[in-house]
């Protein structure tokens, strides 16, 4: 049978495909459990449902881009600040001398709805790691660790830019576990309760989460920088994981498998 | 290398398969039972169909409040919390029949009621403010972001409602606004709220032009953008089908939604 002339058969002269050295260096990568499916999924769906609303979330700034202190705040009122973008409606004054097409109706749409996706994904994130341990194992810090040496190590290591630990592909360090434990049971439980205490009919029947807050637009204005933290946060985990090797933190994620020895039960 | 631990026999996946398989299935049947008595209870808005993947958002956001906080009370605040300078989003130019009414003091204004009610009425507004009357301060929200803190004083639309007898069959309040391009609805839970207003007076004083006046309905548990301004009519309904486009008000046509207490 002939081939194609259109499509070369891969040959070892192409010097794209790997050396055979490459195989007997890393003779057998065994990959074990590295994340439960709980994990992926949830993770996944999370990242999915964030993008949604930091998307979605830009746009209906824009309508609006000033932030308030206290109950109320409109263009008549004093801003406490304001963002120095154009906006999609001609009512702000912004210095530009335009006015961005509305997104709002779409974007309110959906962002409700991917906010119902993160925060249903967390509910069962969450009731699922208290009962099968994945807090208490995995992201709690083991009782060495929680010490200001400990950090300080991990942070002396980050800084002078070496390399993870064979073992970090299968467990996090004391910074990491510090990391996911804020945003988890801080900043993910305050950017839901800041957005709920923007909704009319959630205020009605829950005033205290809203005057805790200090007010409608106090929520508002913490809603945006609870955001602007899970953003560096994003940031900071992104560049990790390329740092650490993007390929196989990728397939952890994907497949649930990492090479090396797994320290998972 | 791969062999299964001796805690995880190879059967157990079958099993897994079988036991994740019925679930999905009592998942899907199950929320096929949820949409058709969802249906049946009103839990499902209007523009539901139009907000395309959003859809099921707004419906569960609408179908959740309604079943659990369906009688809550806006956020009432204290005068000194009334807000110095309120903002009134512009509209459009009023028309030469609305500048006549305002000519005349509104003394013309007429309310009409009509729809599935016992005895279609129409209501000067001497007759609105010879009703019952309530006052309560609290805030508006605009879909935007911002919002003011206002006192309205206005007829409970409990009140007219129960003047012109509502039918059991109606389910949905629509209202317009003397602009023909201006109108909206919301269910009787909405409707029979004590808050909700028809307003005509604004911090100790007539409602002014450029907040709605002469009449303005209030709904405080909903965005500033249900608060329709210049209501001239009211028809109680069973179905927002024949009105518009079938989505329940204007706002869903400019790609809002119906249900806005978010």
């Amino acid at each position: 049978m002939r081939s194609s002339p259109a499509i070369p058969a891969p040959s070892a002269s192409i010097p794209c495909y790997p050396a055979p050295v490459s195989a007997t260096v890393t003779p057998l990568k065994v990959a074990t459990p590295r994340h439960t499916a709980l994990v992926r999924v949830t993770h996944w769906l999370t990242v999915i449902s964030f993008f949604a609303l930091l998307i979605t979330g830009a746009e209906i700034v824009i309508s609006h881009p000033r932030f308030y202190w206290g109950e109320t705040g409109n263009v008549n009122m004093q801003p406490l600040f304001s963002l120095h973008i154009p906006s999609s409606r001609d009512t702000v004054p912004t210095g530009y001398g335009y006015v961005m097409p509305d997104q709002n109706g779409w974007s309110r749409a959906l962002h409700f709805q991917a906010a119902w996706v993160a925060v249903l994904t967390g509910l069962v994130y969450f009731i699922a790691s208290l009962a099968n341990g994945h807090f208490r194992k995995n992201l709690v810090p083991a009782p060495p660790d929680r010490s200001w040496p400990a950090f300080r190590t991990i942070i002396a290591r980050y800084l002078r830019r070496k390399p993870p630990n064979a073992s970090e592909a299968h467990s996090y360090n004391v910074l990491q576990r510090t990391s996911y434990l804020a945003v988890i049971f801080i900043l993910f439980p305050l950017v839901i309760l800041t957005g709920l205490a923007l909704s009319p009919a959630f205020n009605a029947a829950f005033p205290f989460v809203v005057d805790a807050f200090g007010g409608r637009q106090s929520a508002r204005t913490l809603h945006f920088f609870i955001t602007i933290f899970l953003v560096l946060f994003l940031v900071v985990h992104v560049t990790m994981i390329f740092l650490a090797g993007f390929i196989p933190r990728m397939r952890a994620m994907i497949t649930g498998r990492a090479p090396g020895p797994s320290e998972r039960p | 290398m791969k062999s299964n631990p001796p805690d995880n026999p190879p059967n157990l996946s079958r099993r897994k398969l079988i036991t994740a398989g019925l679930a999905a299935t009592a998942g899907v049947g199950g929320l096929a039972v949820a949409a058709r008595l969802a249906q049946r209870y009103g839990l499902i808005p209007p523009d539901h169909g139009a907000l395309g993947i959003c859809g099921p958002g707004e419906t569960m956001t609408y179908g959740v409040q309604r079943l659990l906080t369906p009688h809550s009370l806006a956020r009432e605040f204290p005068r000194s919390m009334i807000s110095k300078a309120p903002f009134a989003n512009p509209v459009a130019s009023p028309s030469d029949q609305f500048k006549h009414l305002q000519a005349g003091g509104f003394a013309d204004w007429r309310l009409t009621v009509d729809g599935l009610v016992a005895h279609p009425t129409t209501f000067s507004l001497a007759d609105l403010k010879s009703l019952p009357h309530r006052s309560q301060i609290t805030e508006v929200v605009c879909e935007e972001g911002w919002s003011y803190v206002a006192e309205w004083i206005g007829t409970p639309l409990e009140q007219v409602l129960n003047q012109v007898g509502v039918l059991p069959q109606a389910r949905y309040v629509a209202y317009f606004s003397i602009d023909p391009d201006w109108w909206d609805s919301f269910d009787l839970t909405d409707a029979f709220h004590p808050q909700t207003l028809l307003a005509h007076g604004m911090n100790d004083g007539d409602l002014p032009v450029a907040f709605g006046g002469p009449l303005r309905m209030r709904v405080p548990r909903q965005l500033g953008y249900k608060s329709v301004k210049y209501i001239t009519r009211l028809t109680l309904t069973d179905s927002m089908k024949r009105y518009g486009k079938g989505l329940g008000s204007a706002a869903p046509e400019g790609g809002y939604s119906w249900y806005a207490g978010i």
